[in-house]
């Protein structure tokens, strides 16, 4: 008897060890830039192209960098938590848009000039903003990508928590709920800015 | 036509659907020049996950970001870094995770020593029962006299009623 009591016990810690795997996210993968300086950039703003934004410039505030595009469907369900927080909280919000057009899928870019991109990829994320609101402070545009590399974007939206000497807090992978806000983001925002 | 002719073509579907999108991300590559280059980011990608699939290389996956990271790969080997610092600026991006092969070190020693650990357990747990079981059968002695006596009289009980 007591050898199927070993058994069953065996059988209910695999059933248990599973049931853990199961609710683990697989999306949520530990950022290595969390404790490290944000990588520096240096991109157009939206609405003022002429002029070039990046992280130096917020130097001595705690803000946060939300990746977004407005092809990404989870985008739409995370910005009106974003529009809140905007009318809500004293903190910076910096979007950074991530490749308006070429990650649409949509355009054959083989057939599109740089300048063609531009134009176009400025125009969809100021009618995405008027439609939807803009709780950003500015938005500033990554067409090709390549800063998201440098943040190691892999799944829009993603949200960064960046603290006043330029270090990365917090990564946040997937749209942000309200949950999330309350629970995680908004007690880091009011310890970095004790 | 009969369920084997049947099973037959699905089969040959299927093997027929995958090469032709295997053509689509080879299709890719053949722009590239340089075959040593080219040879060089085939064996990188393959040590790299892409993290929009998980499931699959940086090399076999066609989601947009492993064709960004390819692209950023070709462009590293056409400045000339060597394949450590390829894969560095991976990690240090992406994390370990990005790694199919991740290095050995206090996180990951489940993951490398785990297999290890569940292969000696079973063999001691073998190793036990085989010589429980041995001595089990050591123990078959015949019956003694006395014990054959009492078995012989609850046969004869039994055949009795």
């Amino acid at each position: 008897m007591n050898r199927y009591y070993w058994i069953l016990g065996a059988f209910a810690a695999l059933v248990a060890l599973l049931a853990i795997g199961l609710k683990l996210d697989p999306r949520d993968v530990p950022s290595p830039l969390v404790g490290k300086p944000a990588p520096a950039f240096n991109l157009n703003v939206l609405a003022t192209p002429d002029k070039t934004f990046g992280p130096k410039d917020m130097q001595g505030k705690v803000w946060l960098l939300n990746v977004w595009s407005s092809w990404c469907v989870s985008c739409r369900a995370e910005h009106p938590v974003l529009v809140e927080f905007g009318k809500k909280v004293d903190v910076p919000l910096i979007g950074l848009n991530y490749k308006e057009v070429r990650g649409d899928g949509g355009f054959d870019m083989s057939k599109m000039s740089a300048e063609e991109e531009k134009k176009l990829a400025f125009e969809r994320a100021n009618a995405w903003l008027n439609q939807h609101g803009d709780p950003y402070k500015l938005t500033v545009m990554d067409l090709d990508g390549r800063v998201g590399i440098d943040y190691g974007v892999y799944g829009v939206p993603e949200t960064y928590v960046i603290d006043k000497a330029g270090v990365i807090r917090m990564k946040h992978t997937g749209p942000i709920t309200p949950d999330i806000l309350s629970q995680k983001i908004l007690p880091l925002l009011a310890e970095l800015n004790k | 036509m009969n369920i084997r002719a049947l099973i037959a073509i699905f089969i040959f579907a299927c093997f027929f659907g995958s090469t032709a999108t295997n053509a689509s991300s080879t299709t890719e590559a053949a722009l590239a020049a340089d075959p040593v280059a080219e040879k060089r980011l085939q064996h990188l990608s393959e040590e790299l996950r892409c993290l929009v699939c998980q499931n699959q290389t940086i090399a076999d996956s066609n989601a947009e970001l492993a064709q960004d990271l390819r692209h950023e790969i070709r462009g590293m080997i056409a400045a000339g870094k060597t394949d450590k610092e390829i894969i560095d600026f991976m990690v240090v991006r992406y994390g370990d995770f990005v790694l199919y092969r991740p290095p050995v070190k206090g996180i990951t020693l489940l993951l490398w020593g785990g297999p290890v650990a569940l292969m000696l357990l079973g063999l001691v747990v073998l190793v036990r029962y085989l010589r429980r079981r041995a001595t089990r059968i050591a123990d078959d002695r015949p019956l003694s006299a006395d014990e054959t006596s009492r078995a012989d009289a609850l046969l004869k009980e039994n055949t009795q009623k």
